[in-house]
């Protein structure tokens, strides 16, 4: 045998020059990338105008998500040596591992619970709540639907509460003049904040739902629940009813307020309020001692406050009025911490308490 | 007994002569066959049609391997996630490897036949069996918690590894079985030691079989998503993935273009998985080659 034990040698320096030329591919494309990640927009820069570098770890509502994404990929055109990461475990998920210390951002479509600031508190964390962007739920029927045109809180707490568990299954029990056609359901998965926020803002309770209908984390299946079923009616974020206008029909949402049926399309009505009570607020809740000890995370909130408004409406959002961004900067520089939106009722005016 | 037909003057009503019935069976039978094999030749066709539809163009726009994630659909590219992936299979090899043929050459070579090592035996082959979150949650205890590595892509890989070890260990012993006892025998009956048996000829006889479990196992965790989501892979990152940094990696990504809304995200994830397709493919495409190589080798 010519080598040592026995293994073709071939192979070893196969292997080793893989390795090698992968490695090798890391870091070319490591000092490629300020360049590269250079996007459109004109973002303003960071207050702190120098450049940062250091983690800063997001996780959190998928709702969310993209919002924090979009301003990340926009801050590292001007920060290219910050490393920050986003990931979407829920906002259920997010808030555990923001309580325990493990990430330095929580992205949330839901304000803070009671459980959740009791769990921060034990652990020492302290937070300064954000709301940074607007976002209608919206409630859809199929194409082929052209009774379902308007409903009521009422109705939708009739076809979605608990007690509609296996009794409420045909649409002329909506309403009587409604024809007899049975109906589906299509709604995100009890995990999401989407589901809490529709749930108490109808139903009353948060979580409190019927169990019998289809669930997904992934809104796109929704989407395409709904599309494909003539009977059915389901409920997801505005974002995913403005991509796909041409196989949906919107439903409008009677006003409790003011009874006036309203959607969320056009987007101003969830900016005005009129939209309600399926308008609300997204938030990111950003630990106070990120905010003091890591100047990545310090930068990054700045440049997020600075920024939003800019780029989510690319992500199907509505950005919060110019005054609010201008109170959330206030509040980032003073540090203020606790919550203010944890007890507020789902259809409140959230521009003025924004901005009081 | 049967009788030679020619001496037979049974009558008719005893032998029924139906060749041409059991000629039937047989052939449907292998029709049944045909319509297996045509199913799932079908099935994945139409996948690899549809995926390549929607992303074969958007594969060579600029940016896709060099780029970020982006909010918009045509900057998005997939660097983070392809080195995250590369990174993820270059570990796995490291720890894997040597661990998993390690242990299959001293369960088949050296451990005592004894009910210990039976009882191991039937542990590990279950342990091939269990679901993969099952680790991400063993991984996320261990890696995560108790060696406090944090969620970072050296935790991701040794959750992976610890996922693909029983399969790696169950291939690799099955080739070592599959070397002739006789060839051992000349070894020791040349006055070699028990090294250089397993060295020079047990161990270059069993790599085709070896390296196709190898390349099999670390496909399949190359195309995990459960287990490194639990133990914290994420679906955007700005900078390249270190082995103490956050990660991301390819199935992950290609998940966060799915759920997006916007319509152009489809061919944006479509893309991703064909890059995915085209990196297990040349890797069972090595597998292939290096058996073929080395079972004419010997």
């Amino acid at each position: 045998m010519s080598s040592f034990i026995g293994f073709p040698r071939r192979l070893a320096v196969a292997s080793v020059v893989f390795t090698a030329l992968a490695l090798g591919a890391c870091n070319n494309s490591q000092t490629g990338t300020g360049g590269e990640a250079q996007t459109g927009g004109s973002p303003s820069p960071a207050a702190s105008g120098e450049q940062v570098s250091g983690p800063v770890a997001i996780d959190g509502s998928s709702t969310v998500g993209p919002i924090s994404q979009a301003v990340a990929e926009e801050f590292q055109g001007a920060n290219p040596d910050a490393q920050v990461s986003v990931a979407t475990s829920g906002t259920g998920g997010g808030m555990k591992k923001f309580c325990a210390g493990q990430i330095d951002i929580a992205n949330a479509s839901r304000p803070i619970k009671d459980e959740e600031i009791q769990a921060c508190e034990k652990a020492g964390i302290q937070f300064v709540e954000l709301p940074v962007a607007l976002d209608g739920i919206a409630v859809v029927v199929n194409k082929e639907n052209n009774f379902a045109k308007c409903l009521t809180v009422d109705e939708l707490k009739k076809v979605w509460g608990p007690a509609a568990t296996g009794k409420v299954t045909n649409w002329n029990q909506v309403r009587s003049d409604f024809p007899s056609q049975p109906m589906k359901l299509y709604g995100p998965g009890t995990d999401s904040g989407t589901f809490e926020y529709f749930t108490e803002a109808v139903v009353g309770e948060a979580k409190s739902s019927r169990t019998d209908y289809t669930p997904s984390e992934d809104d796109n299946v929704l989407v395409q629940g709904v599309q494909g079923d003539p009977g059915s009616l389901g409920y997801f974020g505005v974002g995913y009813y403005e991509e796909n206008q041409d196989k949906l029909n919107l439903v409008q949402v009677r006003n409790p307020d003011t009874d006036t049926c309203t959607a969320p399309v056009p987007l101003d009505n969830v900016v005005k309020g009129t939209y309600a009570p399926l308008s609300r607020p997204l938030f990111i809740y950003v630990s106070k001692k990120s905010l003091d000890q890591k100047p990545a995370v310090k930068s990054f909130t700045d440049f997020y406050v600075n920024n939003a408004k800019t780029v989510v409406g690319d992500v199907g959002y509505v950005p919060l009025p110019d005054e609010a961004y201008t109170s959330l900067e206030n509040k980032v520089s003073n540090t203020k911490t606790g919550s203010t939106f944890k007890d507020v009722e789902p259809g409140t005016d959230i521009t003025k308490l924004l901005t009081q | 007994m049967a009788s030679p037909p020619q001496i037979s003057s049974t009558p008719q009503s005893i032998f029924r002569p139906n060749a041409k019935h059991r000629e039937a069976i047989s052939k449907i039978f292998r029709i049944i066959c045909a319509i297996g094999l045509g199913i799932g030749l079908v099935v994945l066709g139409l996948l690899l049609v549809d995926v390549f539809q929607d992303g074969f163009a958007r594969l060579w726009q600029p940016g896709f391997f060099t780029g970020n994630a982006s909010r918009f659909a045509q900057k998005a590219g997939l660097r983070t996630a392809l080195l995250g992936s590369v990174w993820l299979l270059i570990l796995l090899l490291l720890i894997s490897v040597p661990i998993g043929v390690g242990a299959a050459v001293y369960l088949e070579e050296y451990a005592p036949k004894n009910r210990l090592s039976q009882f191991i035996e039937i542990n590990i082959a279950n342990l091939a069996g269990v679901p993969s979150i099952v680790y991400g949650l063993l991984g996320l205890g261990i890696f995560n918690e108790l060696f406090g590595l944090g969620p970072t892509l050296l935790s991701g890989a040794l959750t992976l590894s610890l996922l693909i070890l029983p399969l790696i260990i169950v291939a690799s012993r099955e080739a070592i079985r599959g070397v002739p006892q006789s060839m051992r025998e000349a070894s020791y009956g040349l006055g070699a030691t028990k090294w250089q048996t397993v060295s020079n000829h047990v161990l270059p006889y069993a790599i085709p079989g070896i390296v196709t479990g190898v390349i099999i196992s670390v496909s399949r965790a190359v195309g995990e998503t459960a287990p490194l989501i639990v133990v914290g892979a994420v679906g955007y990152l700005t900078s390249n993935p270190g082995l103490l940094r956050r990660f991301s990696a390819l199935p992950i990504q290609i998940f966060d273009w799915i759920s997006r809304p916007q319509a152009a995200f489809t061919n944006t994830a479509a893309a991703g998985i064909i890059v995915l397709l085209a990196l297990l493919f040349v890797m069972n495409g090595t597998a292939i080659y290096i058996r073929n190589r080395f079972s004419t080798f010997r």
